[in-house]
């Protein structure tokens, strides 16, 4: 691969396929991400979108094709996938806090065991993202007396402890009650606003709208269409997009 | 005064005429034989001899139980992460040691640990011993040739049969644990690019362990009830010295009354704290 002609994008997915069992979830998928670049997938649901997400960080294995992430091919026997999921954070639909610590210890544990970061810088850094994502005052609160949008910002500051290179978000809002989408909602755009390289699967068209650089439609295990917020709202080019977009807007 | 009663008892699905029937009974009855023991004990010069006979046996008995539970927690640990290990040596090694165990009959994995599994590991030990001898590790290898059959007594035996058996319930209790666990934990710790072993020991494990504390209370239970087979290698637990007590006395009610009153008052105190447990972890969640 020429690395010169390459050089801005800090994802690469070439080709790739994944089917589970004769389900074909995808059928290969290229797109590329540049780094600062805040990519919008969205899609009918079984079209592939988290399928093709997961497979960025290796959660799920692709049968078929090359994946490069900020320069390292994941899906190469000789990497280690650890290194490069410490780059890249994820945040999915059902939160996944881990509900026996509390949620400073939730944001130090990867931190420590991960970044090898000792208790008390771990600590700074933990109690920064939370003020970051706006509730440092749940730090010694269990991951179950938070409300979802709650526990969705701590997923966030999670990640963003990590100090990742890129951040993949899984439907983050899906789980929500719709007055609780808003607050996460915020911290994503300001997040955007930062210049923090995003890939977001959602069905939140505000959010694509406002924050995003690009739109990606997936449809059937593959890339129908793509292109920047005003042209794919406005003037969708294929037909499919268009009956889609019909039914959600 | 009837229809008072029956407007009372609408809406129940068992309509109950009085308080009488709300009482615990058979905890009641449980109380008043206990009553009753002790108080022979105390009275009955009969009853008191077969309880000081019996109760040397209490340590060995508790000593047992506690040493072949422990074993068996740790050996269940491991055996239960190869349940559900991707791993093919480790998981196939982890089911297969289940499914022989499982299979088996506890007496006979106490009969067949006594007189084969430990002869057979002494063997090896001694076996190792040369080995270490050859290799010019003469100290070591000095220690281990010696090891004896002779060295190892019947309640050591006991401990081995029964730990080997348990280790075997253990690790499908474990295994059940960390499957309960949702499948997002495990993701959401490798996403954070920790490693298996580390996912498992700070993320999956902590929360294993408060789901199946209550079935480690039981098995515990079990366990100390299973213990009184270890009498069939002549280890002096409470089932032993109750078997030589009739054998010497002929008086069979009072010695395996006193056996079992024993064995009962551990067990339901035992079983007690266990539903304590389970109780304080449902608030907890």
């Amino acid at each position: 691969m020429d690395a010169n002609q390459n050089s801005d994008s800090i994802i690469q997915i070439d080709e790739v396929t994944k089917s589970f069992g004769k389900v074909k979830a995808l059928q290969g998928v290229s797109l590329k991400v540049k780094r600062g670049e805040v990519l919008v997938i969205i899609g009918p649901s079984g079209s592939g979108k988290s399928t093709l997400l997961r497979c960025i960080n290796m959660l799920e294995f692709p049968d078929g094709g090359h994946i490069v992430v900020d320069g390292t091919p994941v899906m190469h026997k000789r990497t280690n996938i650890n290194t490069v999921r410490a780059e890249v954070g994820m945040v999915f639909q059902q939160f996944n806090l881990f509900p026996h610590l509390t949620v400073l210890e939730n944001v130090m544990l990867a931190q420590k065991i991960v970044r090898g970061r000792g208790r008390e810088e771990a600590e700074k850094i933990a109690r920064q993202q939370l003020k970051h994502v706006g509730i440092p005052e749940k730090a010694d609160s269990y991951p179950t007396q938070l409300s979802g949008g709650q526990q969705q910002r701590v997923a966030i500051a999670r990640s963003l402890a990590m100090n990742p290179k890129i951040m993949l978000f899984d439907e983050p809002t899906s789980a929500l009650d719709p007055e609780m989408i808003k607050e996460v909602l915020d911290v994503m755009v300001a997040l955007a606003k930062e210049g923090m390289t995003m890939v977001v699967v959602s069905h939140e068209m505000g959010f694509a709208r406002a924050a995003a650089n690009r739109i990606v439609f997936m449809d059937g295990g593959r890339i129908i269409e793509e292109g920047t917020p005003e042209g794919f709202f406005n003037n969708p080019r294929e037909e499919r997009t268009k009956s889609f977009l019909s039914k959600i807007l | 005064m009837t229809t008072t009663n029956e407007k009372i008892g609408e809406g129940r699905l068992f309509p109950s005429t009085s308080k009488l029937e709300e009482l615990p009974w058979w905890a009641l009855i449980i109380g008043l034989a206990a009553v009753l023991i002790i108080f022979s004990i105390l009275t009955t010069p009969l009853y008191r001899d077969a309880f000081d006979f019996i109760r040397e046996g209490i340590v060995t008995t508790v000593r047992v139980t506690l040493t072949a539970y422990a074993f068996a927690i740790v050996g269940g640990l491991f055996l239960g992460l190869g349940r559900v290990s991707k791993n093919v040596i480790y998981y196939n090694f982890a089911t297969l040691y289940v499914e022989l165990m499982r299979g088996i009959p506890m007496l006979v994995i106490i009969l067949y640990g006594a007189f084969v599994v430990v002869p057979i590991g002494l063997q090896l030990i001694n076996g190792l011993g040369s080995w270490l001898t050859g290799i010019g590790l003469a100290g070591l290898g000095a220690t281990l040739q010696q090891v004896d059959i002779q060295d190892v007594d019947m309640s050591g035996r006991a401990i081995a049969g029964l730990a080997m058996g348990y280790a075997a319930f253990e690790a499908e209790v474990f295994r059940a644990g960390i499957q309960s666990i949702e499948r997002g934990q495990m993701e959401a710790a490798r996403s954070l690019g920790m490693t298996y072993v580390q996912a498992m020991r700070y993320v999956i494990l902590p929360q294993a362990f408060r789901r199946v504390l209550p079935p480690l209370g039981n098995d515990f239970i079990a366990i100390l009830k299973d213990s009184s087979l270890i009498s069939v290698l002549a280890v002096r637990d409470i089932t032993q010295l109750g078997k030589l007590y009739r054998a010497r006395t002929f008086s069979s009610f009072e010695a395996y009354n006193i056996m079992a009153f024993l064995y009962l008052s551990m067990t339901i105190s035992l079983s007690m704290l266990v539903k304590f447990i389970e109780r304080r972890l449902g608030r907890g969640r």
